[in-house]
């Protein structure tokens, strides 16, 4: 076999004085043959984007400088080469694309145009030639109508198709090593597919070899030919991706495994039959259309929405970006007023009381949002945050946080913290603090938008399983937003499919995966990355006891 | 549970070395000085004419002197000592750079709250403020001036009111950033009231512009009364200000230009300290770096 295009030996890199650990990256060994893709999975503060980012020379020179080992890049030492070699290195014989495909792409340049500056920073061709190059870079990448989209500006592509510039950016100097960090991450599952499945074949076609970071098992599954897991900076297990994800010997990598929710909804128990405990109908929301000079454009965000969750069951509200399943929480919460419909929670409708009549319904409806780091105020401690409903509803302040220590314990917390400021814990830390923040209200109805997200599978797998403890301890009606169908099929009693601010299907969990009526339905569960691999030892959380 | 001790998820971060912002001021070099020239001319300014003469008193046989040991800083065309106006004028110019900025400051958070947080009335205000906007400052406070007659008061409140809209404008931005925030969702989802929502989660987050801001503010409002002054708009002519002395030795400068030097130079050293500190506050109270606090 030949020498590998890129061989990585040895590789240390220190950290910033005061960080956690001395060292992000430590004595990291891996290497990428032709033809191969590698996956380097981790959680985040892995240090796998260090790694990534060390090879194509990107990391700050200061605060993350490499100590060790060598990076050879077809024999080459990237790690010795002056800021002038290495520039020729970029681009030539090494490319990157990021997770963001808008922040990576200059907004004031045509897509084009930055494509053909590739060219002319690192080739001698004259600009007809650069130009038939560009549309033939772009036409690999399957962009349509390269012609017209030459002259597009990259808010008006969507996210795909930016991504597919970025794609084409790197691809254009034929470089032997495409590095990409998390590049489907920001996309959607259907788009995400698509991605996958050309960078697979670009890989395919042009024999390159190519460094993939991302922290998602079901991508890995898709795409890898070999594994590298890595944990705190150092390379925990490396093999063939087959032999990883079904047999991993470390114990961490067998952790993880197991912490990726399976496509298989486990058989649920069915409700107690009980009066819904949230009853919208007719739920319609329309944005724009305002201004004082003639009408904006209109975005019809949710159309017709019609659902019920009883107590102690899960709703599931899946669809893309943009199929208004946040504004349905946001409504259902009257974080934004609907424009029609009626929202019934224990039988009075809240959809259009005003803010004083609004306000004694509130504490039966809460919500736990996305972004642990911007949940909470980070100007108050924690406990000051989790006593402001309760007292809110006139509780006095001893028993408040008499009841809040209490939560603590519940959602598996020190009552002790409830003295500390947010920015002292970590996302899942935080993400049960919102869930304790949201329990102190006794609500009746639970809403959880994109709760775990932004956590690392083996943190939120842990916050699922909380959520799913208190729904049927407080015997909550939850609903449940996402856009990630494993997390969906693990939690939900029952699942409702959106797009473009319609409901196209609801049903019962395992009938909805199992025998999907709608072709969305069915095009999204085709997306899902890693759906006909088996992971090891895939345990789904335990049904709620009942 | 086997997945709790990977992670560590029971053991919450011991709590970091927490710096008050009053001692990451100080650290920068900018607070500093800027802060101890202001102090020191804040000092000259509350005790300097208990020591220095009469600063109005007229003497005319020792009329436009230059500097000399008994006269510092030289005398005028009616033989005032320049050196115990300048000093009583200190006091004219930081009573205005203060009031202008707090009165400004107190009004434009009010406005900016409002327009910031309660979107009927978001259009309204502002548009309001972009009127106010469109007037030149000077001129407003020339026409306040004519029409209400020279005082300390009708200065201040000519200068204030072309500022507000600037404080509105900051205030707003940040009320609307801040309004978006899930921590600011939560609290209303939890059924607190507007006021304690706008006080308890909003207002926090603008002090640290506002701070910044108000030096900027004090900064321009005494450049502003100087000139004002110097045009013969200002403050009545027998009080001190900076302004009103350069303007009186302007007919003078040829041939004794210490008239207008020493007030000039005291003004300027003093708008000077006031931005520096601005500038060294801003760069402390930014939140990027307050983060890491």
């Amino acid at each position: 076999m030949s020498a590998p295009v890129l061989d990585i030996r040895g590789l240390s890199v220190s950290l910033p004085k005061g960080a956690d650990r001395p060292l992000a990256v430590e004595d990291v060994t891996f290497s990428v043959n032709a033809g191969e893709l590698v996956c380097v999975v981790g959680e985040s503060g892995s240090g796998k984007s260090v790694t990534a980012f060390a090879v194509m020379g990107l990391n700050p020179k200061r605060s993350l400088k490499a100590v060790a080992g060598e990076i050879l890049l077809q024999g080459v030492d990237v790690l010795k080469q002056s800021t002038r070699g290495l520039r020729r290195l970029r681009g030539e014989k090494m490319a990157m694309i990021f997770q963001e495909p808008m922040t990576a792409l200059n907004p004031v340049m045509k897509v084009g145009e930055q494509i053909a500056e590739m060219l002319e920073i690192h080739s001698d061709l004259g600009p007809a030639k650069r130009r038939a190059r560009v549309l033939e870079a772009m036409r690999d990448v399957n962009l349509p109508e390269p012609q017209s989209l030459y002259h597009a500006y990259p808010h008006q592509l969507s996210g795909g198709q930016r991504q597919r510039i970025m794609i084409a950016m790197a691809l254009t100097l034929e470089p032997a090593l495409l590095i990409a960090d998390e590049p489907t991450t920001a996309l959607d599952v259907t788009t995400q597919a698509q991605i996958l499945a050309l960078i697979k074949d670009i890989q395919r076609r042009h024999g390159m070899a190519v460094l993939f970071i991302t922290h998602d098992f079901g991508v890995v599954a898709e795409i890898a030919d070999r594994v590298v897991v890595m944990r705190n900076g150092r390379v925990v297990e490396q093999g063939a991706a087959a032999e990883i994800l079904t047999a991993p010997r470390d114990a961490y990598t067998q952790m993880l495994m197991a912490a990726v929710p399976s496509l298989t909804p486990p058989e649920r128990p069915q409700p107690k039959p009980a009066p819904p405990a949230l009853e919208v109908s007719g739920l319609n929301k329309v944005y724009g259309g305002g201004g004082w000079f003639g009408r904006g454009r209109q975005v019809h965000a949710a159309q017709d929405v019609e659902l019920t969750v009883r107590p102690g069951e899960t709703l599931g509200v899946v669809g893309e970006s943009g199929s208004g399943k946040s504004t349905v929480a946001r409504c259902v919460v009257r974080l934004v007023d609907p424009t029609s419909g009626i929202i019934r929670i224990g039988g009075a409708d809240v959809a259009r009381l005003g803010e004083r009549r609004l306000r004694p319904h509130r504490r039966d409806i809460q919500i736990v949002f996305q972004d642990p780091y911007r949940s909470l105020n980070p100007r108050r401690t924690v406990g000051q945050s989790i006593v402001e409903g309760p007292m809110n509803f006139g509780m006095g302040a001893t028993e408040a946080l008499a009841k809040a220590r209490e939560l603590m314990t519940v959602v598996g917390l020190s009552p002790e913290a409830l003295e500390r400021f947010p920015h002292q814990f970590s996302g899942g830390q935080r993400q049960r603090l919102c869930i304790a923040r949201a329990l102190a209200m006794e609500p009746k109805v639970l809403i959880a938008d994109e709760a775990v997200s932004a956590l690392d599978v083996s943190v939120q797998a842990q916050v699922l399983d909380l959520l799913a403890d208190v729904r049927a301890r407080f015997d909550l009606a939850m609903l449940f937003i996402t856009h990630d169908l494993r997390v969906a099929a693990q939690i939900c009693d029952r699942i409702m499919v959106m797009r473009h601010g319609q409901v196209v299907e609801q049903g019962p969990t395992r009938e909805v995966f199992g025998n999907p009526q709608h072709a969305y339905t069915r095009a999204l569960l085709d997306a899902a990355p890693g759906r006909e691999t088996r992971f090891a030892s895939a345990v789904s959380c335990p049904p709620a006891p009942t | 549970m086997a997945l709790a001790k990977s992670s560590g998820e029971d053991a919450v971060a011991p709590a970091p070395r927490q710096a008050s912002v009053f001692g990451l001021a100080v650290a920068n070099r900018g607070v500093l000085w800027g802060g101890a020239l202001l102090a020191a001319m804040a000092l000259i300014a509350a005790v300097g004419p208990f020591f220095t003469g009469d600063a109005t008193a007229l003497n005319p046989i020792q009329r436009l002197k230059p500097p000399s040991a008994e006269l510092w800083f030289g005398s005028d065309f009616l033989g005032r000592d320049i050196f115990a106006r300048v000093v009583a004028g200190a006091r004219i110019s930081l009573a205005v750079g203060v009031a202008v900025a707090v009165v400004s400051i107190a009004i434009g958070l009010l406005l900016g709250l409002v327009a910031g947080y309660i979107r009927a009335l978001d259009a309204p205000v502002m548009r309001v403020m972009d009127g106010l906007m469109s007037i030149p400052g000077i001129l407003l406070a020339i026409a306040l001036v004519s029409l209400s007659g020279a005082t300390l008061m009708t200065v201040i409140v000519a200068i204030t009111v072309p500022e507000i809209p600037r404080v509105v404008r900051l205030v707003r931005a940040v009320v609307l950033t801040v309004r978006e925030e899930p921590y600011v969702e939560a609290a209303i989802a939890a059924g607190t009231r507007t006021p304690l929502v706008m006080s308890r989660h909003i207002l926090p987050n603008t002090i640290a512009p506002l701070i910044v801001q108000a030096t900027y503010i004090c900064g321009s409002a005494m450049l502003l009364e100087a000139i004002l002054g110097f045009l013969g708009a200002g403050i009545p002519p027998e009080i001190p200000s900076w302004g009103n002395i350069m303007s009186e030795g302007r007919t003078y400068f040829q041939i004794s230009p210490w008239i207008i030097f020493y007030p000039g130079i005291a003004l300027a050293a003093t708008v000077l300290a006031v931005n520096v500190m601005g500038d060294g506050l801003r760069d402390t109270l930014d939140p990027r770096i307050a983060r890491k606090m």
